[in-house]
């Protein structure tokens, strides 16, 4: 037992380098978007966001070791199990729940809340890199994509219940993970398709101009290729669920969804339709990250996060503040950092003896990486608003254990990773 | 298999990162755009407050209007070289009262900010906004913000009008729509809190650029984001404003109410609350200690009594007994019955009635009587039995004509008032059995009984109409040209047959013309149909004076109630008052001073 607690020769001391650092400089960023000068502040201040993170870091400290003292064999055990119990949750959560901000995803204990959702993430990975991992496993069977699908789309699905449609779709990330384990990029290329056509049918009025398009684009992608039955069929019925897509997605939004969700969806697409709204809120992001300009105004020294013009500066939006007050050398920082975790990550997945642990971290690595981009794309303006922390960096309880949670999970499955009998 | 897609998915988390360095490159260091916006606070967010709506009278005269009301703001952040001294000489405060300003503005929760706006001092009037003006550049970091507050034509009206005030905390917290901000005036009472929604109009929004040294550069990116204020509807009310001050000059010193309505509309012509106040003394900034001062006044002058004060109806209430018994088919007009004062006491020479000699002479024994006929039909032998099935009946007929619940007039915290159900007597007697000698006293409008004054005035508009009213309501256009809200466009019947009506009315006009109304409330040039009241009070208080009318008696302008509190008979003060206000509503003016002078100098002792 104690040989196998003493991994610190073992652990991946560059992840846990890469992960003290981001949630160190999260830290800081999140006191400087709450900062008042006048007001004579400390950081460590509870009844600021800064003080109450800490507490969050402390609290997460305590769960890496708990992680890391328990059997590595009890995550792959219990997945199922976890997952049972999160879904079971989700499903409860429209009956005991809280509502916080418009979505009710919390479950209160007091006057604390946390969100089943967030916890969601890293036990649906746990669940599919379980069941990826299980023998008699084949990626190409029709039925075991069916359910590793449905391993996905059901706690989506429930998310989207509680109206939170930036946690939702985080679980498409998974999609990734199927890819590399040998799903067909066919999926995946017409599972964007369907995402951006779905942007599509709300911005454009009339759906027949889509048709009219797929048609197109299918008769042209035919011409020029090879011109034997299966591909042409292929490509056939791919479009067929494309204008399918389109005309559901339609009826969905016009039938189904309240007259609130609809404007909410049709402001995250069209800039004009709310200016005083979303729209508002990335002209004044990328007015604070741009006005950093190279070098930035320095730490505490920025002006516009501090307005409220820019929402959610502490959770969603924070990396407005890097991005004023450390300039683009900061930004750069962030990012490098963050890809080169992400790499990290990948590099740790792909050194895995077993299929379970390496489903697991590309799982990892996938989720990271869909926050890492959306929630940067949407501050510069290149992504729609979809309220998703950045890992790390974003302030909230929630949300730091569970990617503390994913995160350290891996790291302990790879620092057993030579005790694990080869079954690839 | 799957070689190569390890390195895809690695290409594909670098490229995101490149293209995300590119595109802050633009926006940070090739783009000199933001960081003009952001230059200093460049961008300065001035709220336009909407024009709240007037209110205008029947004839157009002019109730409620604004009148412009400066604020002082502060942005923390902009303050420099700042001269307390001076500051306290221009603006009038001690040093303390400065210390604390500030440091009840920095103690905002969730509110301040050193770079935005903040309350500083609120509504300084016109003429201190004139003063202060030219010292405003001297103190860098405040600013004026324009806003109006009330004001009124006269000193009249108030308890139906209502005040505004700034949005309470707790407001705030419930307030759903999110349309309201800390800071904002809403109606608090009356006709502005009622209706709150038409009055408030829209808020506009201004974004102006500014430079590091705070001078305005224009709108922000052309206004594209700026939104116009729309002021708040008018509202057009059946109020006669003269009749108004008339009927509160006639109640001065006195405690009660008037009520008049427009029988055919449902309009109300004049509601009058006394004692009352002067509107105005709640508007501007000395609101708080008037409003503390108004209301902790003994004599109650924010208490509606139109709407809220509940009394017994006394003896008015014979002619909604005797309408009901005749739909009952108990009596006919022409039933007589002995005026047997062993049962119950009575007042005047009379013997042997029959139903409008009752009504005019107000004889208890025979409404006694009454009332026992229709709750003792015999139904069952069970004398409880019999007494529980008649009252269910009596209680469905007299609720019909608007009375036990809240009419629904459109002003807040209006009072139902209360009809005894079987329901009622089995929770007051605790499930003892009771029957009717236990309950008679309602039939002249005592026990258990209440009404508030705008029912009883509703009653007399009901009888003026021979059997329907429109709800009582004061505002009858929403906008020029305008509509009342729909539910006063609906007329209510009652469920006694409209040919019994006519007995009610001859009634009443006996009363005025030979019966107990006749000396003070008789005019010369029109028919007048009455009915005094006269509610027992708790000795020592003297009773209250009831008079309630209807003129002329063909096709009736005015319906109308008077309430005088401790003041006797319902022949005296009230009735001289109501007839009084009809006079100057059918013909402008009143031309029996002595009458006038009797209501204004009598103490009714």
């Amino acid at each position: 037992m104690s040989r196998e607690v003493d991994i610190s020769g073992k652990l991946d001391w560059i992840s846990v380098l890469l992960y003290i650092l981001m949630v160190g400089m999260g830290w800081f960023n999140i006191f400087a978007a709450v900062y008042d000068e006048t007001a004579n502040q400390s950081i460590f201040d509870l009844s600021l966001n800064s003080g109450r993170q800490l507490m969050f870091i402390a609290a997460s400290v305590i769960i890496i070791l708990a992680i890391i003292i328990i059997d590595m064999r009890f995550y792959e055990t219990f997945a199922y199990v976890f997952y049972a119990v999160i879904i079971l949750s989700l499903i409860m959560i429209p009956i005991i729940g809280k509502e916080v901000g418009g979505n009710k995803s919390w479950i209160g204990v007091g006057s604390f809340g946390v969100q089943p959702s967030e916890f969601a993430k890293f036990i649906t990975a746990l669940t599919v890199a379980k069941f990826m991992g299980s023998v008699g496993f084949r990626m190409d069977s029709l039925r075991n994509q069916a359910i590793l699908f449905m391993l996905i789309l059901v706690p989506l699905a429930l998310i989207l219940l509680q109206k939170d449609f930036g946690t939702a779709i985080v679980f498409l990330s998974f999609l990734l993970v199927f890819y590399r384990e040998g799903m067909s990029p066919f999926i995946l290329i017409v599972g964007i398709s369907m995402a951006a056509l779905a942007i599509l049918t709300l911005i454009v009025e009339n759906q027949w101009y889509l048709h009219g398009i797929i048609g197109v684009v299918l008769l042209v992608i035919i011409f020029f290729g090879k011109k034997n039955f299966r591909r042409i069929s292929t490509l056939t019925f791919g479009a067929i669920i494309l204008i399918l897509t389109i005309e559901s997605f339609d009826y969905v939004i016009n039938n189904l969804l309240p007259e609130r969700h609809k404007k909410r969806l049709e402001a995250l697409v069209n800039p004009n339709f709310d200016p005083m709204g979303i729209n508002w809120n990335v002209t004044q992001s990328k007015i604070a990250i741009g006005s950093g300009g190279f070098s930035g105004k320095g730490f505490l020294k920025g002006t516009q996060t501090k307005f409220d013009f820019v929402p959610e500066q502490s959770t969603d939006f924070i990396f407005c503040t890097i991005g004023e007050e450390h300039g683009w050398i900061g930004s750069l920082i962030v990012v490098v950092l963050f890809v080169f975790f992400l790499q990290r990550i990948i590099f740790i997945a792909e050194r895995q003896k077993n299929r379970f642990a390496r489903a697991y971290g590309y799982s990892v690595a996938s989720i990271f990486f869909f926050h890492f981009a959306v929630n940067i794309g949407m501050t510069i303006g290149l992504f729609p608003v979809i309220g998703i922390p950045l890992p790390f960096f974003s302030y909230g309880g929630s949300a730091l254990w569970s990617f503390t949670t994913l995160l350290f999970i891996l790291l302990k499955l790879d620092a057993h990773r030579s005790q694990v009998l080869q079954r690839i | 298999m799957n070689e190569g897609r390890r390195e895809i998915v690695q290409i594909v988390f670098a490229l995101v990162g490149i293209i995300f360095l590119v595109r802050l490159f633009f926006i940070q260091v090739l783009d000199n755009r933001y960081a003009e916006l952001a230059d200093g606070n460049a961008i300065l967010r001035e709220v336009e407050y909407p024009f709240r709506g007037l209110i205008y009278d029947r004839n157009n005269k002019l109730i409620v209007y604004n009148t412009p009301e400066y604020d002082l703001q502060v942005v923390i952040k902009e303050v420099k070289n700042f001269d307390s001294a001076r500051f306290c000489a221009v603006f009038g405060l001690t040093r303390e009262e400065l210390r604390l300003k500030f440091k009840e503005v920095k103690g905002r929760k969730n509110q301040y900010s050193p770079f935005k706006p903040m309350l500083f001092l609120s509504q300084l009037s016109h003429v201190d906004f004139a003063r202060v003006q030219d010292h405003l550049e001297e103190f860098p970091g405040f600013y004026i913000q324009a806003r109006t507050t009330r004001a009124y034509q006269s000193p009249t009206l108030a308890n139906a009008l209502g005040y505004v005030s700034e949005i309470s905390k707790e407001m705030l917290a419930r307030d759903e729509s999110k349309i309201y901000k800390q800071g904002d005036y809403v109606g608090q009472s009356g006709i502005e809190a009622f209706y709150e929604e038409q009055l408030r109009g829209k808020r506009g929004v201004r974004f102006k650029l500014r430079n590091v040294k705070g001078i305005e550069k224009g709108s922000f990116k052309n206004g594209e984001y700026d939104t116009l204020s729309v002021p708040g509807a008018n509202l057009y009310t059946g109020i006669d404003i003269d009749l108004q001050q008339y009927g509160e000059f006639l109640m001065s010193g006195k405690a009660g109410s008037i009520v008049a309505i427009e029988p055919a509309t449902g309009e109300i012509l004049s509601l009058v609350s006394g004692p009352s106040y002067d509107p105005a003394l709640l508007t501007g900034k000395n609101y708080s200690s008037n409003f503390k001062l108004i209301s902790n006044d003994s004599l109650k002058p924010l208490f509606n009594r139109p709407l809220m004060a509940q009394y017994r109806p006394g003896s008015i209430f014979k002619i909604a007994q005797a309408m009901t018994a005749l739909q009952e088919k108990v009596i006919t007009p022409d039933t007589r019955i002995r005026c047997d004062r062993s049962i119950i006491n009575c007042h005047g020479a009379h013997s042997n009635e029959d139903l409008r000699g009752a009504i005019a002479n107000s004889c208890n024994p025979y409404f006694h009587n009454v009332l026992r006929r229709m709750l003792n039909k015999g139904v069952v032998n069970d004398p409880f039995g019999d007494t529980r099935i008649g009252l269910e009946e009596w209680n469905k007929h007299i609720m019909s004509f608007g009375f036990g619940k809240r009419l629904g007039i459109d002003l807040p915290n209006e009072k139902d008032g209360l009809i005894p159900t079987p329901a009622y007597y089995d929770r007051a007697y605790r499930n003892r059995p009771w029957k009717f000698s236990n309950i008679y006293s309602i039939a002249i409008g005592e026990g258990e009984n209440l009404v508030v004054p705008i029912q009883m005035a509703n009653f007399a508009a009901t009888i003026a109409n021979r059997g329907y009213y429109y709800t009582p309501h004061l505002v009858k256009a929403i906008g020029e040209n305008g509509k009342p809200l729909p539910q006063y466009t609906e007329r209510h019947y009652t469920s006694i047959d409209s040919s019994y009506f006519i007995i009610a009315v001859d009634a009443m006009q006996k009363v005025v013309e030979e019966g107990t109304g006749q000396y003070r409330a008789r005019l010369a040039d029109v028919i007048v149909c009455g009915k005094t009241g006269t509610v027992q009070n708790a000795p020592p208080l003297f009773d209250h004076s009831v008079f309630i009318a209807f003129a002329p008696r063909d096709n009736p302008k005015i319906a109308i109630s008077v309430y005088v509190e401790d003041a006797g008979q319902g022949a005296r003060a009230a009735a001289s008052i109501a007839s009084l206000m009809i006079e100057k509503y059918l013909f402008g003016a009143t031309k029996r001073p002595h009458i006038e002078q009797y209501v204004l100098n009598n103490k009714f002792e």
